[in-house]
């Protein structure tokens, strides 16, 4: 048999209160395509820290083409051939695509020098890519590619790629595959991370499943089927949603000809956006991250004011009315970032129910505010979304995300909407918080609320919406209904393969 | 190795203990300071704590407690609510200052009517003044987004400037024979801030401090507006979400944090004081600063630090004259409070502890 590049052999790494990686073992094959398949807080961005030098392991070794590999910091992982590219990138953005990659390097070449060579290996992987752009223009698909091309400058052995597509339209999803296919067939060994199922049955030869922390399969994908590897990953019978036939009602929420300036340089201007939702209508829009989305949600809950005719609310122009007064007429928003901006870190859940429960729940009295009610609201949304914490006393940041997120969902639906708006609603979830979530939706929208779901989980908006739109460069798609829409249909929707360059391989 | 661990929640039991084990850390550490300088530090450190209240002369110096701390604690109030919700108000001393020469200038106006109504004119005119010095880098920051803290500190050296203008012109007193400075107001009976019991030492700023602290407790615990200039503190984000008004909040919060230094000026200068004049202010405002860290930004906390502090001032002029302890080392030893409070106050957020030798 021959010597694998890289044997893991039970890797254990603890933080207080939780066992990260428990005995974990694997190895991995000279030019294999390898998945490390698991859920949210599974224990693989930990393992991957191990092996990239960012983590020491608690007990276990590594080897790395049989030598003992115990790489200090990422320096050292990356001078024995370890590369990585991250799921968030570390680029800055007012700087060109050159001077990025100069920055990671340990004695970066001339500027001119560089520039060549980013072309040449550019070329040779068919990721086209002009070193003298500035990446602050780029597209999310075009960062990564500066990522790689980082990341293959240095002749990696292993390239390790955390989530990759999570970032990407189904077009540029192929163009990637491609691209890491030549690397494969060169013998260079990745390691692909991913929940995402039917990617990692077209891409990898060999998948190791881990569940909270341990090594609880491997298989090898194309021969397994992709609801047998997500019930491995989830350890029990998936549930999904019920969604029973609906009749839709009257137009809820009319967006007409809604333009927004971005509140920030590099962020993303709404255009020219048109949406209507009826009631008992679940709309999904889908979208690269960064096209507009954050945008979308603020001008809709009222933090980003527009013309008041821009947006209405059952006939009433509302785009003028700030956060309060929309709450007051029934349209209600949960964003995407639980801490900080839906939720207080440091306040308690009863506090963090005031956030925006206040006036529909009637906590306050002329001004003054009525704790006990708050509380009881608080502990009403705990026990309705089974909210894992032991008293509404605790602060909003000692809950895990997905908890976290469930109180926060929770919060603006026991408040009887007549319209949600979410964004991410299950980001960075487990799977049965997010079915649990997903219900909650559905649930809502059959009582006859107009629901607007902003996701980037193409399987999640496919689950839950009857119409779906995406969101491109900050303008909107037609909507379009859900059921017999294709993927590739989808991926044009995204803006497909966003004008970048086929891979040429 | 020691490492940092964040609490998954802040420690309640350490946010009440720190002041003291600051207050410990500071008579340890300022007793070494002493020992040094050649001084008996046991004598030192009761010198400046123990002589002011329980001494041979306490009689004199209790009062002056209240005298010195009922600015500090009325300053350092409006303050803390600014600073709650991250709007750093530093000119306070320049509120101070402006609410002096409004409201001494509201008296002098009317000089010599005695009739009821001059001094809660006064009043309304010094909390006017600190208002509407605060309101300046208010307007700024909301308007044209200038940072509020050095708008502030800036308009204090203005408003020093105001203050030698009139103590030699407008407010000058026409029977001084020429010396700088106002009539003394303490002999103008209808603007007197008088003692309300004599000898007590308890004027109306002590009481205007006195409803202040319950004002702030309330707005900060039973209000809407305290819910949110805590949430801004702590998210803007999420403040923003749940509905909060950003620039309304500064022009509230600077407002108010002018309108009380102002109110602190205006009874110093009518009271204790009486005499608008060139070295009228003595820093309270920005002692005040210190006060209401100290007290953790949080009414009854800073009801005892500016106790504290007053306490640290009297006793420490007592240490300076009759041990003959230099004015800075008073100083440092007041400097080594807010340090040590600072630095114990990151136990309330996380905890020390041995790291685990690690396995490779």
């Amino acid at each position: 048999m021959t010597t694998p590049l890289l044997s893991l052999q039970g890797l254990t790494k603890a933080y207080p209160g939780v066992v990260a990686n428990d005995q974990v073992s694997f190895d991995i094959g000279e030019g294999e395509v390898h998945a490390l398949l698991g859920e949210n807080g599974a224990g693989k961005s930990t393992l991957v820290k191990m092996i990239y030098g960012l983590v020491k392991p608690d007990s276990g070794t590594m080897l790395l083409r049989g030598q003992s590999f115990t790489p200090s910091e990422p320096r050292a992982a990356r001078a024995d051939g370890i590369a990585m590219v991250f799921q968030h990138f570390s680029l800055f953005d007012a700087l060109n695509v050159a001077e990025n990659i100069a920055l990671g390097m340990e004695n970066p070449p001339a500027m001119g020098d560089l520039a060549s060579r980013i072309r040449e290996v550019s070329e040779t992987y068919g990721l086209p890519l002009d070193p003298f752009r500035t990446v602050g223009d780029l597209s999310a698909g075009e960062r990564q590619r500066v990522e790689i091309i980082r990341c293959l400058l240095q002749d990696p052995k292993l390239l390790i790629m955390d989530e990759p597509t999570s970032v990407l339209t189904p077009q540029e999803v192929e163009i990637l595959f491609e691209t890491l296919n030549k690397l494969r067939s060169e013998g260079t060994s990745i390691l692909y991370i991913s929940h995402k199922l039917e990617e990692i049955r077209t891409l990898c030869d060999h998948a190791t499943i881990l569940r909270l922390g341990k090594n609880v399969g491997e298989c090898v994908p194309s021969e397994t089927s992709a609801r047998d590897m997500a019930e491995m990953m989830v350890g029990s019978t998936l549930q999904t949603p019920e969604r029973s036939g609906r009749e839709f009602g009257d137009v809820a929420l009319d967006v007409s000809g809604l333009s927004v300036p971005s509140p920030s340089e590099f962020g993303t201007a709404l255009r020219n956006v048109h949406m209507t939702v009826r009631k008992g209508e679940v709309l999904g829009i889908g979208g690269v991250a960064g096209n507009g989305q954050d945008e979308l949600l603020g001008v809709l809950s009222g933090e980003i004011p527009t013309a008041a005719d821009a947006i209405k609310f059952a006939g009433q122009p509302i785009g003028k009315l700030g956060p309060t007064a929309r709450r007051k007429l029934g349209v209600l928003t949960a964003p995407e970032e639980r801490l900080g901006h839906a939720a207080a870190p440091d306040m308690s859940l009863t506090e963090n129910a005031l956030l925006t429960g206040s006036v529909r729940e009637g906590l306050e009295n002329n001004g003054f505010l009525k704790w006990a009610e708050t509380q009881s609201f608080a502990e009403k949304i705990i026990n309705a979304f089974d909210v894992r914490t032991p008293g509404p006393e605790n602060a909003a940041r000692s809950l895990s995300g997905g908890n976290l997120q469930k109180f926060v969902i929770g919060r603006e639906v026991l408040q009887d909407p007549d319209v949600l708006v979410v964004n991410q609603p299950t980001w960075g979830v487990d799977a049965a918080a997010a079915a649990a979530i997903r219900q909650a939706i559905l649930d809502l929208a059959a009582k006859g609320t107009a629901v607007v779901c902003i996701s980037q989980d193409l399987d999640e908006l496919m689950e839950i919406s009857d119409s779906f739109a995406a969101l491109n460069e900050g303008r909107l798609s037609a909507p379009r209904e859900t059921t017999g829409l294709t993927v590739e249909e989808i991926g044009l929707m995204m803006g497909g393969a966003h004008g970048m360059e086929v891979a040429h391989v | 190795m020691i490492v940092l661990e964040k609490r998954p929640q802040p420690s309640k039991a350490w946010s009440y203990a720190t002041p003291l084990v600051a207050v410990l850390a500071t008579m340890v550490f300022g007793g070494i300071l002493f020992t040094i300088l050649g001084k008996n530090p046991i004598e030192a450190i009761g010198t400046i704590f123990w002589e002011p209240l329980f001494g041979e002369f306490a009689f004199y110096y209790r009062p002056q407690l209240l005298v010195k701390g009922a600015p500090l604690v009325l300053i350092a109030i409006g303050l803390s609510l600014g600073f709650r919700a991250g709007i750093w108000n530093i000119g306070a001393e320049g509120q101070y200052i402006m609410g002096a020469i409004f409201g001494a200038g509201a008296g002098l106006a009317f000089y010599p009517i005695d009739a009821f109504y001059v001094f809660p004119i006064m009043v309304l005119a010094g909390a006017f003044g600190g208002w509407l010095w605060a309101s300046i880098p208010a307007f700024l920051k909301v308007r044209f987004g200038t940072n509020e803290i050095l708008v502030s500190l800036m308009l204090v050296y203005v408003a020093e400037q105001m203050l030698a203008s009139v103590s030699l012109g407008l407010l000058k007193n026409p029977e001084g024979f020429g010396f700088p400075g106002s009539r003394n107001l303490q002999s103008y009976d209808a603007a007197h801030n008088a003692e309300l019991i004599s000898g007590s030492g308890m004027h109306w700023g002590v009481v205007t401090a006195l409803i202040a602290v319950i004002f702030a407790y309330v707005l900060l615990n039973r209000h809407m507006l305290g819910f949110h200039i805590r949430l801004t503190g702590e998210a803007p984000r999420a403040a923003k979400f749940a509905g909060v008004n950003p620039a309304r909040l500064i022009l509230f919060c600077l407002g108010l944090s002018g309108a009380l230094a102002g109110l602190a000026g205006m009874f110093e200068v009518s009271g204790p004081s009486g005499v608008v004049s060139i070295d009228f202010n003595v820093g309270y405002g920005f002692t005040a600063i210190i006060v209401a860290f100290l007290g953790r930004l949080h009414p009854v906390g800073i009801l005892l630090a500016g106790g504290l502090m007053a306490l640290t001032y009297i006793g420490g002029e007592i240490a300076q004259s009759q041990l003959g302890l230099p004015a800075a080392a008073i100083q440092v030893f007041q400097g080594m409070l807010l340090f040590f409070l600072l630095a114990f106050d990151l136990l309330t957020n996380y905890r020390i502890r041995a790291a685990r030798s690690e396995v490779a």
